[in-house]
Parts: structure tokens; sequence; C-alpha cells
């Protein structure tokens, strides 16, 4: 009778920034627990076989979104997949694609950072706030509530074949962030200048693999095409309409 | 010290089922624009009398037309059936569940096709 696996190869990259020109796969032997998430896997590394290994994660719940990584080619939450799903491996851990790699597994993700405030993803109020609460009914939170999961993990943007071919897009999370307070029954912000340019929504030619992508399931691809066509319902507006009547 | 850029494969469409499919339908406007063009030279044969028509319809029935005429359908179909499935998350209904919108075009493509059928062989 074969011996049941006790440990997985993991192979993982590595790049060590000024000394490597690009990086390489280094492999690994861990124990194959049921239990064990891939960064479990990379935690045992760290703390036993090799201390130079660099990468993010924080919660090892879902929540904060430090960990995503490429995993055996597809954008997961390193926290969120299991090794025993990918025994008998290898399993191939690399960094998150279409984001310049710091060292080893660890991404910059200020192209994002940067552009996430402009979509002015924050409630935008005209007239007077109500004292105390700003209430609103649970039918008009559900209008935007999948929006808000978003945990800025940055798996949309690596599956994104458009982000990897034309850097100055927006973004799946970003212009989904921007729906999320252009759904919100208290919000009277305008975004369009941002959300409706070339580098918004219509840069998007929905692939929708950033839904799939999706660990919190936000579903950008939705916000994307349902922006569009309000964006183009305002631009027909502006075109017919006298100024005073658009809205 | 500096970042490494992850270069973009030149197959990247190649990956993943969904890319490949992605540039299918994308590839499948071009067929469409064929389309488009075949229905101006059948409007301007049958412009042209009856010998004109019947020269199209021989020239449309054989060879590399035919071939090509298959292939515009099969990819016409994959932008329609892609298109009508982006449309329930397009239009977001209040009080309507997305598979009533994506049956109403359906509805309406198949109203409208009966249509022009009926124009056509009536």
């Amino acid at each position: 009778m074969a011996r049941k696996r006790t440990t997985i190869t993991m192979e993982v990259t590595r790049f060590r920034p000024g000394e490597d020109s690009e990086p390489t796969l280094q492999s690994y032997e861990v124990p194959l627990r049921k239990e064990w998430a891939v960064l479990d896997g990379l935690n045992h590394i760290k703390d036993h076989l090799d201390g130079t290994l660099s990468y993010r994660w924080s919660c090892r719940m879902g929540i904060c979104g430090s960990c995503g990584m490429t995993v055996n080619g597809k954008p997961q939450l390193s926290c969120a997949t299991f090794l025993v799903d990918y025994a008998p491996g290898p399993v191939r851990v690399e960094p998150l694609r279409n984001f310049p790699v710091i060292r080893d597994l660890v991404v910059d993700i200020s192209d994002f950072m940067t552009k996430l405030p402009k979509v002015k993803p924050w409630l935008i109020h005209e007239g007077e706030t109500p004292e105390g609460e700003f209430l609103q009914t649970p039918q008009e939170m559900d209008e935007y509530k999948k929006y808000s999961m978003c945990i800025n993990c940055m798996l949309c943007y690596s599956a994104c074949p458009v982000y990897a071919l034309e850097p100055e897009f927006l973004g799946p999370a970003a212009i989904a962030l921007g729906q999320r307070y252009n759904l919100d029954s208290r919000d009277d912000g305008d975004r369009r200048d941002v959300l409706a340019s070339a580098e918004g929504v219509w840069a998007c030619t929905f692939v929708g693999e950033c839904s799939t992508a999706c660990p919190k399931g936000v579903d950008p691809a939705g916000a994307i095409q349902r922006y569009k066509l309000t964006a183009a319902v305002a631009a027909l507006k502006d075109f017919l309409l006298p100024r005073g009547a658009r809205r | 010290m500096s970042a490494y850029r992850q270069p973009v494969s030149t197959f990247w469409w190649l990956h993943q089922w969904s890319y490949l499919l992605f540039v299918l339908r994308e590839l499948s406007s071009v067929f469409v624009a064929w389309f488009v063009v075949y229905l101006l030279l059948a409007v301007s044969a049958i412009a042209d009398g009856p010998a004109a028509y019947q020269d199209f319809v021989a020239w449309s029935g054989g060879g590399w037309v035919l071939v090509l005429n298959v292939v515009a359908l099969a990819f016409v179909l994959l932008h329609a059936v892609t298109w009508f499935a982006l449309a329930p998350k397009a239009m977001v209904v209040p009080h309507v569940p997305p598979w009533v919108v994506l049956v109403g075009h359906y509805l309406a493509w198949a109203v409208l096709s009966a249509a022009v059928a009926w124009l056509v062989l009536r």
C-alpha cells in the first residue's frame, strides 16, 4: 500500500532587488496538512526553513486583503487557498501579476493607491447632514452592499488583461468602489469625469475575470458594465435635454 | 534598488480559457463587419436586377464565400450570446430579476428575426 504523502513541494518566487536581475523559483518541502493554507506553508518556510523569504500577510481570515498571490497561475488569497487542494503538488507561489515586484512575493501597489482617491470613495452629501445617524433602509443598503465588501486585495487587477496591457486603466476595484458610493442613497457626488473617462469604464472590454477572481463576491465587472449604461444615458441626456432638466 | 517589472507574454490570451474566449469575442467584430459588407453586396445585386441577383446567389453558394459565411455566423452567434449575457449585469431594473432581462433580450431577438424573415419571405 502506498504511503500517504505527508509533505508537498512549494515552488516559491525569489527576487532580491539590487542582486537579482529577474526572479527565480526556489523549492521547499513543507508538511501537507489538511488545515494548512498556502500562507501556512509560507509561514513554515519563513519560521523553519528560510527566514529570508518576504511576503505580506496579516489577518489569515480573508479580511485584510494583504496576502494576494498567484497560486498555480491564478490570483488567490493565500490564506484562503489550501495546500491539500494542490496535492500531490508541486504548488507554485508567485507574486501577483501586473504589479512591479519589490522583493520575493511582495508587490508594489502604489499605482492603485494613486488611482483610488480619484473616484472619491467617500460620501459626498449636498444639503444638511442629519444630526446623529444618517438613516438608510435595508433595501437602500442592498443597492451597494456587495460593492462595499472590497478589501483592496488586488486580485482583480492581477486577473485583468486590460490592466496588464493598459496600466493607465483605473481598474476593477477602484471603479467598483466608485459605484459603491454612486449607488448609496446618502450620496450626491458626481464621479462622472473620472469613471466615464477613456481610462475609466470605457477601457474595460468585459473579460469578466475580475469578478471570477474576487474573493469577496464584489463583482467589479458587473459594476463597470452597469456604470457604462449610466454614463451612456447621462451623455445622451446632456445631448438632448436643456441644462435645467438634466439629472 | 529597483522593482522588477513583470513582462506580459505575447500569448497571454492562450493562458486561460476565459482570456481566449474574450479574444475570440473581440475578433467577432471583424465578422460582424463582414456580414454588413455582405448585406450591402446583396442589396446592390438586388438593385442591379434578377441576373445580377442570380450571380450573387451562385457566388454565395460555393467555395470560400460559403465557408466564410459559416465561420462568420459562428462568430456572430458568439458575439450575440456573450452580449446578451452581459445585458443583465448592465441593466439592473428594480424588482426585476436578472434572468427576466436576459430572456427579454432573447425574445426581442426572436421577434425581430421573425419580423425580418416575414419581410423577406412573404
